[in-house]
């Protein structure tokens, strides 16, 4: 697997991360290296086996709803690096 | 009496029948702290005056404790949620974020009686093998100051062996207790997944973390597994289960128990000091009754691509929450809101959290997500059926937790696979959801610990324990301490934080009550 510069661009931006012209080169070659050794996984015959997402069988529960107190807001809110009390402050969103 | 020799339940017991106050044992084991810890820099937050006001508490209630671990002063890997206690995931991205909540197994240890001594150091949100990526700086081992004591349960591991408390509760998610445990000499348990709630647990790959204790021994592991396991409808995995009940099981009678050796995982990259102390330790339990079989295991190439891929997947979405919005820390300057979380996470976390989100994001993302993602889980599955096909024929797996001896710090973070291919031998029970256990079998030419892995099938830990209890009877690794002056020599070496420097801003200031730096 060749993982080129502009991948590496394009995988930042999704994580929304910014990276320097050095730092691109460098998580290119470390991911190239790492996907070699993820590459191993072809070797292993996974025709009609079903991915596993977890290792117990999830199944629903069902049961009635039931009120129950939630966490202080006052408390939440003050965990917030900006917030006017009510709500978490951000930069306009929608201009 | 040294206080600080004693097991967790041997000091409930000296409570229990008034031969040691609560508070005795706190201040010892924080004088200890004070002495030791900025040395091994094993701890991120001392809270000493809460456990003092705790142990007067406490006190009050000896006569009418049921609970073995009564009074015992303890301490908190740092992801897990203290209310009111800073919780910091050893990054920069959470500042001094202090939760308004508790996690689940913070309220049932309170239960328990247990006192809080403060928060372990630990690699940064789990992800590292040697306590490395910290933003406060690494933790030193206290066999050799100039080692890993592993990760990225690091601290908690550190503490117990250099007797800072007598016990640690920490997380695994591909061996980050019995890496660490194995690493400083002591034992530690991750336990089936979904036995323990992970409500509060800072997430790091939500379908393999679990937490779990390190302790000094096996019946200490159980005393406080007794504690922590139970269903928690919060916690969307957690299954229902007979739990409360190990301790009162620990028998160490192991005759007829088949313990087998899964060939592949003795062969090339092993260290031979390694291999010939977990084979012993294979002979003793035969001694006393067990039957110790080899097996084939032919999935263990695949473990670690599969892990990591899956691991670095759930992290680069369980991460995404770090936005600099709803708590922890924004960047100072920026432009609009996809600036606003562009600058908070480029500046909050460490390069090798970076590198998770990265491949994680990058298995994800469209045109690679089958080819990486679905292909590690399918592998995923063929690996958790090598472990049922081997657990048609044998009881237990016995092996290795680490192929060497701790790495010497500064050595490691510059090449990440090679760390992530030391995880060989942990990251399968993860991905299969098994108990496993770490337990000390022996010392290296150079006097390291030595630590001997022992997996058993789901809901297995009434086993493993057992078996290692059995083990512990007839050895004495697990009473191995290392010498207080080699702690204290710590201090000397310096902390190489050279590998952290390129992160923009300064390093973290561990902290004590009252404010100030520690």
């Amino acid at each position: 697997m060749n993982i080129t510069p502009e991948l590496v661009e394009r995988i930042a931006d999704l994580s929304r991360l910014e990276l320097g012209q050095e730092e691109v080169l460098e998580t290119a070659a470390q991911l190239e290296q790492i996907a070699a050794c993820m590459d191993i996984l072809n070797r292993l015959d996974t025709r009609g086996i079903q991915p596993m997402s977890h290792v117990f069988p999830v199944e629903n529960v069902l049961r009635e709803d039931t009120v129950l107190p939630s966490q202080d807001r006052a408390e939440l809110l003050a965990c917030a690096p900006a917030s006017d009390g009510e709500t978490f402050l951000v930069p306009r969103a929608v201009e | 009496m040294e206080l600080m020799e004693l097991t967790a339940l041997e000091l409930g017991t000296a409570i229990k029948k008034g031969r040691v106050s609560v508070k005795e044992a706190a201040q010892a084991a924080l004088d200890r702290i004070a002495a030791q810890s900025s040395a091994l820099n094993a701890f991120i937050t001392v809270t000493g005056e809460r456990a003092l006001d705790r142990a007067d508490k406490l006190q009050a209630g000896v006569k009418d404790a049921e609970s073995p671990l009564y009074g015992v002063p303890m301490a908190l890997k740092d992801n897990i949620c203290t209310r009111g206690v800073r919780t910091t995931c050893a990054s920069k991205i959470l500042g001094e974020f202090t939760p308004p909540y508790s996690a689940a197994v913070v309220d049932k240890l309170a239960g328990a009686g247990a006192i809080s001594l403060g928060k372990l150091n630990m690699d940064e949100f789990a992800m590292g093998s040697t306590s490395e990526t910290s933003c406060f700086g690494p933790v030193k081992n206290p066999w050799d100051p100039e080692r890993v004591p592993g990760g990225s349960s690091g601290g908690a591991a550190a503490a117990v062996a250099a007797g800072l408390g007598w016990y640690a509760v920490g997380s695994d998610t591909g061996g980050s207790i019995r890496q660490p445990a194995a690493f400083c000499g002591v034992t530690g348990i991750k336990p089936t997944y979904g036995t323990v709630s992970r409500y509060g647990l800072i997430a790091y790959a939500s379908s393999f973390d679990q937490i779990g204790p390190i302790c000094r021994d096996a019946a200490d592991c159980a005393a406080v597994l007794d504690a922590l396991q139970g269903k928690d409808p919060r916690d969307g995995t957690s299954l229902e289960g007979q739990y409360g009940r190990l301790l009162d099981r620990l028998t160490g009678d192991v005759r007829g128990l088949k313990i087998g050796l899964p060939a592949d995982c003795y062969g090339d990259g092993l260290d031979p000091e390694v291999r010939a102390a977990v084979l012993a330790a294979a002979d003793t339990l035969k001694s006393r009754g067990a039957q110790v079989t080899e097996l084939p295991f032919p999935v263990m190439e695949y473990v670690v691509p599969a892990y990591y891929i899956i691991a670095a997947a759930q992290a680069s979405s369980n991460l995404s929450r770090f936005d600099g919005v709803k708590y922890g820390r924004r960047a100072d300057e920026y432009g609009g809101l996809d600036d606003l979380y562009r600058k908070t996470r480029t500046q909050g976390f460490g390069p090798e959290v970076k590198r998770r989100i990265l491949l994680g994001t990058f298995v994800l993302s469209a045109g690679y997500y089958d080819a990486y993602y679905i292909k590690a889980l399918q592998a995923r599955a063929v690996i958790k059926s090598g472990f049922d096909r081997a657990f048609e024929q044998c009881d237990l797996l016995l092996t290795p937790t680490a192929p060497a001896a701790p790495p010497r710090l500064g050595t490691s973070l510059d090449n990440p696979l090679q760390m992530y291919l030391g995880d060989v031998y942990t990251v399968s029970v993860n991905l299969a959801g098994l108990p496993g256990l770490s337990m000390p079998c022996g010392f290296d030419s150079q006097g390291l610990p030595i630590g001997a892995q022992l997996i058993g099938p789901h809901f297995g830990e009434e086993m493993l324990l057992n078996a290692a209890h059995a083990f512990q009877l007839d050895t004495d690794f697990h009473r191995q301490r290392p010498k207080d002056s080699i702690c204290r020599d710590a201090q000397r070496v310096p902390a190489r934080l050279e590998t952290l420097d390129h992160r923009p801003g300064a390093q973290c200031a561990p902290q004590r009550e009252g404010g100030g730096p520690a």
